[in-house]
């Protein structure tokens, strides 16, 4: 019975997450783009001046609302807790190379799910390589990859993620000269401050109530043939196709899709970056900032990340746009696909042989009782 | 009875669960411990002990903060 019950929650979380995504476009957010981790903390990247790619420079207050909303829930059902130091500089760039491929891409898994259900084919190509990547990443997992165990920490350790994501809301509502927002492109195109604020809030309580993972969803059924957190991800995606439909924002094709471009083995591989990343980080982009919420240090240092990958590929022009994915993205697909296998052997290796010789980093012995 | 204590506190998932299933099939134990400090990791070996059709017994152990799971076949 109670199985039940978190199930239904968890559905109703993604058919909430899947209907304000498309009330996010029609309140003026880009289409296809009402919700995007990547997208988004690419914006903020470039609100903080990180990257001067004009058109992508936006504080997105939806951003803020998932973490605070997520704090917001893990404090009143007691589950914040001040936790970290589980390979935290090691997450950071894990974040950096998952923001990376998404830029490749463009877009976050969640993104993939709403180009998916708008209608864009290229989401199409990009989906199974989404799961390629992470079913690359479940064969470390079953080999033993391991970070290592998360302690808990001092409390500033916790407080530092979400109060980082307050500054930013003061800055997003005071609006001082220095920070930037684009007048044309994608970052120009939002819904009122207010409206992304609180739809925020909203989708961060649910998601951190719910658990809801773009990429938990697909790796625990390669892993365990487990259905549970897909139903949340399945449920968003009929809602937004629903909506899109019923909007007349569903447009079927290739050509012409907003915000996207049409080269399906730069889209495959972007896209199998971001699952590979999240297996390695423990959780899609979305996940990383509800984490972060929760006061988990380790989340937070991955979302730091993924905000310098994108003023990374932004400054040294690797990001796709609308026109393709420039030659020195393509080599930075390469790249990037080479850093996360040796992450992952060179973890996995470390990991498997600190279990053996039970070592107390945190890998844990198995210990027979009685 | 062979019996089996695992310690995943501070392990993200899906490593606890990862384990506990490694426990559950390989080890040939009749009863599997888990000791979990989170309630993400609770929910999800739980969940993977009940699908694999043992039973759980959850308890909250105040002294050392963690909830200490036991799976029985």
């Amino acid at each position: 019975m109670e199985k039940m019950k978190e199930r239904t929650f968890l559905i109703i979380a993604g058919i909430i997450a899947g209907l304000v995504s498309v009330l996010l476009v029609l309140q003026g957010n880009p289409a296809n783009m009402g919700f995007c981790i990547a997208c988004f903390l690419r914006d903020v990247a470039g609100g903080l001046g990180l990257h001067r790619a004009a058109v992508v420079q936006y504080i997105r207050p939806e951003i803020i609302g998932l973490v605070l909303g997520s704090f917001a829930g893990a404090f009143y059902f007691r589950e914040y807790r001040s936790t970290g130091g589980s390979s935290t500089v090691l997450r950071f760039f894990l974040g950096a190379l998952m923001m990376m491929g998404a830029l490749i891409f463009l877009g976050c898994p969640w993104r993939m799910l709403l180009r998916l259900a708008g209608g864009d084919l290229n989401a199409l190509v990009a989906f199974p390589g989404y799961i390629f990547g992470i079913w690359v990443g479940t064969l470390f997992l079953k080999k033993g990859y391991s970070l290592g165990v998360a302690v808990q920490q001092p409390a500033p350790n916790g407080a530092a993620g979400p109060f980082f994501f307050v500054v930013l809301l003061v800055l997003v509502i005071a609006a001082p000269a220095f920070i930037f927002f684009s007048t044309e492109g994608p970052a120009s195109m939002r819904a009122p401050l207010a409206f992304s604020l609180i739809t925020g809030l909203l989708v961060g309580v649910l998601a951190q109530r719910a658990r809801l993972c773009t990429m938990g969803a697909f790796r625990d059924i390669i892993l365990f043939k487990d259905f549970y957190l897909f139903a949340g991800i399945a449920a968003l995606f009929l809602m937004a196709t629903a909506g899109n439909l019923v909007t007349g924002n569903f447009n079927l094709g290739f050509a012409g899709q907003p915000v996207a471009h049409t080269q399906a083995i730069w889209n495959f591989l972007g896209m199998g970056i971001v699952g590979f990343a999240a297996v390695l980080a423990g959780g899609c982009p979305l996940r990383q900032l509800i984490l972060t919420g929760e006061g988990n240090s380790d989340a937070a240092a991955t979302t730091l990340g993924m905000i310098m990958g994108a003023a990374f590929m932004h400054n040294f022009g690797l990001a796709a746009s609308g026109q393709g994915v420039p030659a020195a993205g393509q080599v930075t697909v390469a790249i990037v696909w080479a850093l996360l296998l040796i992450i992952a052997f060179t973890a996995t290796r470390s990991a498997v042989k600190n279990v053996r010789s039970g070592f107390k980093t945190g890998h844990k012995k198995e210990t027979p009782m009685a | 009875m062979k019996s089996l204590l695992i310690d995943c506190c501070g392990l993200s998932c899906p490593e606890p669960v990862l384990r506990a299933r490694k426990a559950m099939l390989e080890s040939g134990a009749k009863e599997v411990k888990v000791k979990v400090n989170t309630t993400v990791a609770r929910d999800n070996v739980s969940r993977a002990a009940v699908s694999l059709g043992w039973k759980v017994n959850v308890e909250f152990v105040e002294e050392d903060d963690c909830y200490l799971l036991t799976l029985v076949k």
